[in-house]
């Protein structure tokens, strides 16, 4: 099971409180996080990443295990306490000015 | 007794203002969507319980909200609440978010860049709707100006969204630039007389027309001066901040322009200037009267770079008659230290007898006249910022 922290905004549009829990098939990456994201909150699609280029919006930002994971390659396995559940893989808004 | 629905898009949430008619008593729901952009919300004429809401950040982009009951509940088209948000094979149920210019060879005469500020090649971006019209007799049916400037049909009450790509495709696309603001589609007028006949306004190219329901454009910018631009008679490349028009009388239409006021009563094959003894013709908004036809309201603002209005003191301009000849309506509103802006989608009537009149200010106050602008008071002072005020006459 998957753990994903999201932004307080974007809790509200999926109607969640605290963690999602997700199952992911396959290889847990960014991509297949977001995939099954968006499949189970249609209402997130667009909002974490672009419709169309699937690229990262500019001011979300990704971490885990303390690292940032902004820059990583979408396809890039993603380390193994996430894939374990130990710890939560964290789309984050960035903070742009005060 | 009928009543009055006041619909207050800020840049911190969206608040409904409602009345009964006498207008003299408010009620103010809590925010809804609190801590977004609200550029524009409105309801559909043909239904007044249904209301289309564009909710945007730059964090997380253009989110459509619908409400089925006048604003008490929302939801995002596709995904009410409490429901699966998939179908039973897994597939999302609605992509209301979703904005994607037409690029198919057979319907968009694709279009992969228009002009950035330095002039050069800037690729076609999606980044937020502006401004929602609900179609005049189907509650399903709402159109989307958005930016970078296109137009948007949704058929099934928000949940998809096609672009009608002959407006960006008509010719001059490559060539439109954005305004200060953005190089936004802010205005859609539905021709009440003729349902295929839609004008639409954008910063900075001007305004369009199509005659067959959005098919084919054409820009309708003929007598438009603007010295700002390096052929001040341009086909395409004016800043039209908005337009508005009567129903009852759909082919006379009023603008106001980064500067200037303007008047067209051929369906916007030509335009003359009113701005008249206007202190200043630099503004942003501009409404009609809902009974009297030849009856006008802007707003004059300083300058373009000087967004508040001349000498610190908030006044309606209002013209009667063939509109070069304006008067100053002050009772009620601030005459004196008053530095805020009112933005041209922040002024809206009602369409009781007397005429009610509304706008918003960039400080946060809506004020209304319930006179046709004789005399005016806040019906709420302390918003975020104001985008934009839309108003619905209940039954």
């Amino acid at each position: 099971m998957i753990r994903v922290t999201l932004p307080a905004h974007l809790r509200k549009l999926a109607q969640v409180d605290g963690e999602v829990k997700l199952d992911v098939e396959g290889r847990v990456t960014q991509r297949s996080i977001l995939d099954a994201l968006e499949a189970r909150y249609p209402m997130l699609c667009g909002t974490i990443r672009d419709h169309v280029t699937q690229k990262r919006r500019a001011f979300v930002r990704f971490f885990a295990c303390g690292e940032d994971l902004s820059h990583d390659p979408p396809d890039a396995p993603l380390p193994e306490a996430v894939v374990t559940g130990t710890e939560p893989f964290m789309i984050v808004g960035a903070i742009a000015g005060g | 007794m009928s009543g009055v629905r006041v619909l207050v898009g800020t840049r911190k949430g969206a608040f409904i203002l409602t009345s009964d008619g006498k207008r003299e008593r408010w009620d103010i729901s809590s925010p809804h969507f609190a801590g977004w952009e609200i550029y524009h919300l409105k309801g559909s004429p043909a239904d007044p319980n249904r209301l289309y809401a564009s909710q945007s950040s730059s964090w997380f982009g253009q989110i459509i909200q619908r409400s089925d009951d006048g604003g008490k509940t929302w939801h995002q088209p596709g995904t009410p609440p409490g429901e699966p948000t998939t179908m039973p094979d897994g597939t999302p149920k609605g992509e209301s978010n979703k904005f994607v210019y037409d690029t198919s060879p057979e319907t968009g005469k694709p279009l992969t860049t228009h002009q950035w500020y330095d002039g050069t090649a800037h690729p076609w971006e999606f980044k937020r709707v502006w401004h929602l019209e609900p179609s005049l007799n189907d509650p399903d049916t709402v159109y989307a100006g958005v930016e970078d400037a296109a137009l948007f049909r949704s058929t099934d009450g928000g949940r998809s969204w096609q672009e009608l790509s002959g407006l960006r495709g008509h010719g001059s696309g490559s060539s439109w630039a954005p305004g200060a603001g953005g190089m936004c589609l802010h205005t859609i007028l539905l021709d009440p007389s003729n349902p295929k006949r839609i004008f639409t306004a954008i910063s900075s190219a001007g305004a369009f027309r199509t005659d067959d329901a959005g098919k084919t454009w054409q820009p309708i910018n003929r007598g438009l001066h603007s010295l700002y631009i390096p052929n001040p008679t341009a086909e395409v490349g004016h800043c039209v901040h908005r337009i508005a028009m009567h129903p009852s009388r759909p082919g006379v239409l009023f603008m106001q322009k980064h500067w200037d006021v303007m008047r067209s009563d051929d369906a916007g094959e030509s335009w003359r200037e009113i701005s008249g003894n206007l202190p200043t013709d630099f503004g942003f908004v501009i409404d009609v009267h809902a009974h009297e036809p030849e009856t006008v309201y802007v707003v004059p603002i300083k300058s373009d770079s000087e967004h508040f209005p001349p000498d610190g003191k908030l006044r309606v301009y209002r013209s009667r008659g063939t509109g070069d000849e304006w008067e100053a309506l002050t009772k009620g509103l601030p005459q004196s230290d008053c530095y805020v802006n009112v933005l041209r989608d922040a002024m809206s009537v009602d369409s009781l007898d007397k005429c009610g009149v509304y706008f918003g200010t960039s400080g946060g106050q809506v004020y209304a006249s319930a006179d046709g602008g004789d005399s005016w008071a806040p019906i709420v002072r302390d918003l975020p910022p104001v985008v934009s005020v839309e108003v619905q006459t209940l039954p």
